[in-house]
C-alpha cells in the first residue's frame, strides 16, 4: 500500500470515529462528549441521558455505519460487474424488489402469524428474499444481453413492475398498513432497537465478508468478462455471488431503514477519485469508510430541525449532486 | 514441437436445437516458437475459431488438445495457466495504471487475496520492458494511445507466462506503423520466447512478412495451413479470396484490382518510372500487350507517343484516351 494511501486511511478512520461521536451527542437534547464517555466507562452517569444514549442514538449510529457501508460496498460490486458507473442495487431495481417484499409482509400481516412479523425476521427475509429475486432476474438477463445500457433499462422495468404490484397491494390494504408502509419507505435509522441488531449485524457482516473474500474477483472483472475468463475467474460462480452478497446487503439494510437512495452509487465514486486506483482490496475498505461518513452525516443534518427529516430526503440531496458531477467529468 | 493440436474439431453455434456449422473437421497444429497468422474473409470464422481454441465458446465436435491434455476436461484456473488472451474487447479501467493492468496477468499465480510476491513484480516488469513500454508503466491507462493500449495488453499476456498467447485481430484500430511493430514485435516474442502465438489479422501482406505460419481460412473450405511463401506459389491465396473485382498479386503479395480493359497499348523504357505507368495505365483501362498500335516509350523524365513527348500522367492518360477512342469506337 502507498503512504498516500495509509494517511488518508488514517484521516478517513478519524473522521468516521468523529462524527460516530458526534452523532451521538447531536439532537433534541444535546449530550457533551464527556457524558458520552462516562456513560460507556465510568460510573455516576444521568439516567435519561444513558437511556437516550444506549437505547436509542448508540443503535442509530451504528446502523449509520452499518447502512453506509452496505449500500456503498454493494454499490462497488454492482459498478464493477455490469462495467457501469451508474449502477447500484437501487438502479438496477433491488430497492423496488425489498420494498414489494416488504410490502407484501406489512400488508399481508393478517395472514401470517404474529410472532413470525414482530421478530424482525419477517421484514428482514421478505426484503432481502424481494431483492434478491429482483437481482437475480436482472443477472439472467445479463447472461442473454452483453450491452450495459439494456440491461440497467431493464432493471428499471423489472423495478416498475415491482413498484406497480406495491400499487396493487396498498389499493386493497387498510389504512393502517399504508401509513406504516409509506413510514418505511421514507427511510429511517432509528428503527433498528437492540433486537433487530441482532438480526441485521450478521447479515451485513456476511455480505461485506463475502466482498472482501471476492476482491480479487472483482479486479478481474474490471478488464471484462472474457479477460476474466482468460484470467481464470469462473464467471458463472463469481456473478451468483456478487449477486448473493449485495442482495443481502442492500436487501438487509432496506428491509430495516427503507430504501436509502444514492448512496450506493455515489459512494463508490468518491473513494475512487480519493484514493485513484482501480484495486478492490483498496476500495472495498474505502467505500466502507466514505459511506459510514456520508450516513453519520446525513444522520446528524436530519436532527436539525425541530422535526427530524426523513433520512432518503437528506442523502438525496447529497447524492444528485454527486451523480450529476460524475455524468459531467465523464464526457 | 506441437503444444496445440485439434482433431475433427467443428465450430459454430448451437442455438434452440439449430447448429450453425462455420468450419467443420480441422486438424490444426500449433508449434512452440512460431508466430501464427490467421486469415481470411470476413465472415469464414476466424474468431469463432480464436474463441473456440481458448475455451470461451463450446466446439460442435471434434476436440482441442494441449499438451495432450482435452480442453474441455481442464479447469479455467488450469487454462489460465496454459492460454493467455489480447482480445477486441475495449479495456477501460478507471484509475487503473498501466503497472495495475500487466499485474492482472499474474492472477492466475497469486492467492485468494491477491497478493504479488517478487517473481510476479519480476515477471510483470519483464513483459513491460519486452513491449517497450515500461517508461510509461506508472501512466493510467486513459493517458495511452491505442497502439500502447494494445502493446499493454500484451505484455499483460506476457505476464501470464503461458506457453500459447492468442491475439483477436491486435493490429485493428492502428495506423501502419503501429501495426508494422506490434507484428514485429510478436514475431520476435515468439522466436525469444519460444510462445506458440497465434493471431487473426486482416493485414494480408504483414502476416505474409512476419508469420512463421499461416492458418488461411476460406468460407466453407476448411483451413489450408503452410509457411506464407509455399500458399503463394500454390496459389492458396487466389482461390480463397476469389473475386470479379480483385486478384492476389503473388509478384508482390498485394491485392491488385481487376480494372475493366477498354484498349491495348504497349510500353518499354525506364524501369523506376514503368511500375508507376503500368499502374497508371491499369486504373485507366489500358491493357498492356506486346505489340499494340499505341506503344508508349518511358524514358528519363516523360513520355514518347509517336515522338510526341508528354511531361505528366495526366497528358499521357488523356492523349491516349483519344488515340485508343478513335481505334476502338468501330469495334463497340
Amino acid at each position: 500500500m502507498k503512504s498516500r494511501h495509509v494517511i488518508i486511511f488514517l484521516s478517513l478512520s478519524f473522521l468516521t470515529l468523529g462524527l460516530f461521536l458526534a452523532d451521538l451527542a447531536w439532537g433534541s437534547i444535546p449530550v457533551s462528549v464527556r457524558e458520552i464517555f462516562s456513560v460507556f466507562f465510568g460510573k455516576g452517569a444521568d439516567a435519561i441521558n444513558s437511556e437516550i444514549l444506549l437505547n436509542f442514538r448508540l443503535p442509530k449510529a451504528i446502523t449509520a455505519i452499518l447502512a453506509g457501508s452496505s449500500l456503498s460496498v454493494a454499490g462497488l460490486m454492482m459498478q464493477t460487474l455490469f462495467r457501469n458507473p451508474l449502477a447500484d442495487p437501487f438502479i438496477l431495481g433491488v430497492s423496488s424488489g425489498a420494498s414489494l417484499g416488504v410490502a407484501i409482509v406489512m400488508m399481508a400481516a393478517t395472514l401470517l402469524p404474529v410472532a413470525f412479523i414482530s421478530s424482525g425476521w419477517a421484514l428482514i427475509v421478505a426484503a432481502i428474499i424481494g431483492a434478491s429475486i429482483v437481482l437475480l432476474l436482472v443477472v439472467g438477463v445479463s447472461f442473454k444481453v452483453n450491452n450495459a445500457v439494456t440491461l440497467l433499462i431493464v432493471g428499471i422495468m423489472f423495478g416498475s413492475i415491482a413498484g406497480s404490484l406495491v400499487s396493487v397491494l396498498q389499493n386493497f390494504s387498510n389504512p393502517d398498513a399504508i401509513k406504516l408502509f409509506v413510514m418505511w419507505t421514507f427511510g429511517s435509522l432509528s428503527a433498528v432497537t437492540w433486537n433487530y441488531m441482532q438480526v441485521l449485524l450478521p447479515v451485513v457482516l456476511i455480505g461485506i465478508g463475502m466482498a472482501f473474500f471476492l476482491q480479487k474477483r472483482l479486479d478481474g472483472l474490471l478488464l471484462g468478462e472474457n479477460y476474466a475468463r482468460g484470467l481464470g475467474i469462473s464467471i458463472q460462480q463469481t456473478r451468483f455471488l456478487i449477486v448473493i452478497a449485495s442482495g443481502l446487503l442492500a436487501g438487509g439494510i432496506t428491509a430495516f431503514t427503507g430504501p436509502i437512495a444514492f448512496v450506493g452509487v455515489a459512494i463508490p465514486h468518491i473513494a475512487r477519485g480519493l484514493f485513484r486506483t482501480s484495486s478492490h482490496k483498496i476500495l472495498l475498505p474505502a467505500t466502507v469508510l466514505c459511506g459510514a461518513s456520508l450516513l453519520l452525516i446525513c444522520d446528524i443534518i436530519t436532527q436539525i430541525p425541530t422535526y427530524t427529516l426523513p433520512i432518503n430526503t437528506v442523502s438525496a440531496l447529497f447524492g444528485a449532486p454527486i451523480i450529476i458531477w460524475i455524468i459531467l467529468k465523464r464526457k | 514441437m506441437s503444444i496445440l493440436s485439434t482433431q475433427n474439431l467443428t465450430i459454430g453455434y448451437s442455438k434452440k436445437g439449430k447448429t450453425d456449422v462455420v468450419q467443420s473437421d480441422l486438424n490444426l497444429e500449433l508449434r512452440a516458437g512460431e508466430l501464427v497468422c490467421l486469415i481470411g474473409p470476413n465472415g469464414s470464422g476466424k474468431s469463432t475459431l480464436l474463441r473456440t481454441l481458448v475455451g470461451l465458446q463450446k466446439s460442435l465436435s471434434g476436440k482441442t488438445a494441449i499438451d495432450g491434455k482435452n480442453i474441455a476436461g481442464i479447469s479455467q484456473h488450469e487454462k489460465a495457466l496454459l492460454i493467455s488472451l489480447v482480445l477486441t474487447d475495449r479495456v477501460d479501467v478507471e484509475n487503473a495504471t498501466v503497472k495495475d493492468i500487466v499485474s492482472f496477468g499474474r492472477h492466475p499465480y497469486s492467492n485468494w487475496w491477491g497478493n504479488s510476491t517478487e517473481e510476479d513484480d519480476k515477471q510483470a516488469s519483464e513483459a513491460l520492458e519486452m513491449v517497450h513500454i515500461q517508461k510509461k508503466a506508472n501512466h493510467y491507462l486513459n493517458e495511452l494511445s491505442d497502439g500502447e493500449r494494445q502493446r499493454v495488453m500484451i505484455a499483460k499476456a506476457l505476464a501470464q507466462d503461458t506457453p500459447i498467447i492468442m491475439l483477436d485481430e491486435p493490429t485493428a484500430h492502428l495506423d501502419l506503423p503501429n501495426r508494422v511493430e506490434i507484428m514485429l514485435l510478436l514475431h520476435k516474442l515468439a522466436h525469444k520466447t519460444q510462445k506458440a502465438i497465434l493471431l487473426s489479422t486482416h493485414e494480408l501482406d504483414l502476416a505474409l512478412q512476419a508469420a512463421d505460419r499461416i492458418w488461411l481460412m476460406g468460407t466453407d473450405a476448411g483451413v489450408e495451413c503452410g509457411v506464407p511463401e509455399d500458399m503463394v506459389f500454390n496459389g492458396s491465396f487466389n482461390r480463397t479470396f476469389e473475386s470479379r473485382s480483385y486478384f492476389f498479386n503473388a509478384a508482390n503479395g498485394n491485392f491488385s484490382m481487376n480494372y475493366p480493359m477498354t484498349g491495348k497499348v504497349s510500353v518499354s523504357g525506364n524501369k523506376t518510372r514503368l511500375y508507376w505507368t503500368l499502374r497508371a495505365l491499369a486504373r485507366a483501362g489500358f491493357e498492356v500487350v506486346e505489340n499494340a498500335d499505341v506503344r508508349i516509350l518511358v524514358t528519363e523524365n516523360g513520355w514518347q507517343i509517336d515522338n510526341k513527348t508528354i511531361s505528366s500522367v495526366e497528358e499521357l492518360l488523356l492523349d491516349l484516351t483519344q488515340l485508343v477512342m478513335i481505334d476502338t469506337t468501330p469495334g463497340i
